[in-house]
């Protein structure tokens, strides 16, 4: 596992479709601009759900690796220009 | 928001626990989306709206639902046990179990429970507005629904969705 420094984790291993999205979404409200979440899911769908999720939102997924079954997303929020 | 944001217009038409799920996940995970949500509760849809939800799922009326055990070793659990019509439609009781073992299932599966995906929605914005049609034949009172949705007619709901990017009928 990469080493990048983070000001938030999120752990949503056992947790199915929506919840990984909407529990990132709401720790993501509460950061700052350019902060790092790093999130822990289970959910085999989440890969696709976190890329769709950030895409849509205009968040960065800097990087998200699988190992044993745990999916590991680096997530930096980044505010969309001309959205507060 | 800007005005790039997206809407989705969503109408909820069934009230049994399996199409209990695809309004509250799709409205909550557009709203997490940045996504403008507005879920049209008509028909058997409206009593989701109400304080204390008691859907139920009939295997009788789903004939493609698997029937399958929330317990046991993984090769119990991927039994399909077929249960003939006759019995699932006339044995008492055999709703109820179904909605218990699907319930099971659900939470084994780390699946929010409807009233957690309804609450999320309203944490989220998610307007609900209930049918006045639909009330009005069925007696529903708004003061047996959760506080803070609309009540509304077919205008309202075209209104919004004329301009939304999804609307989906479920």
């Amino acid at each position: 596992m990469s080493t990048l420094p983070v000001e938030q984790t999120l752990d949503c291993r056992g947790l199915s479709c929506p919840l990984p999205i909407l529990k990132t979404k709401k720790t993501v409200n509460n950061m700052a601009d350019g902060e790092v979440l790093m999130l822990l899911t289970t959910d085999p769908g989440s890969p696709g759900d976190v890329a769709a999720w950030a895409k849509k939102t205009g968040n960065k997924v800097l990087s998200s690796q699988a190992e044993a079954g745990v999916y590991t997303f680096y997530i930096k929020k980044t505010l969309l220009r001309g959205m507060v | 928001m800007s005005e790039t944001q997206k809407k989705v217009a969503l109408i909820a038409s069934r009230g049994t626990l399996d199409w209990a799920y695809p309004p509250f996940i799709l409205g909550s995970a557009a709203a997490a989306m940045d996504m403008e949500v507005m879920i049209f509760f008509t028909f058997y849809g409206l009593p989701l709206l109400n304080k204390k939800i008691d859907a139920k799922v009939s295997p009788h009326s789903n004939p493609a639902m698997p029937m399958r055990m929330p317990f046991g070793s993984k090769d119990f659990q991927q039994i399909d046990w077929n249960i003939p019509n006759f019995i699932s439609g006339n044995m008492p009781g055999f709703d109820t179990m179904a909605t218990s073992l699907m319930k099971e299932t659900f939470k084994n599966k780390g699946v929010a429970t409807i009233e957690e995906l309804r609450e999320l929605c309203v944490e989220c914005g998610v307007k609900f507005v209930a049918c006045q049609m639909t009330m009005d034949v069925f007696g529903f009172t708004k003061d047996q629904f959760i506080d803070g949705i609309e009540v509304g007619g077919a205008a309202m709901f075209l209104e919004f969705a004329a301009d939304a990017d999804i609307q989906l009928f479920l």
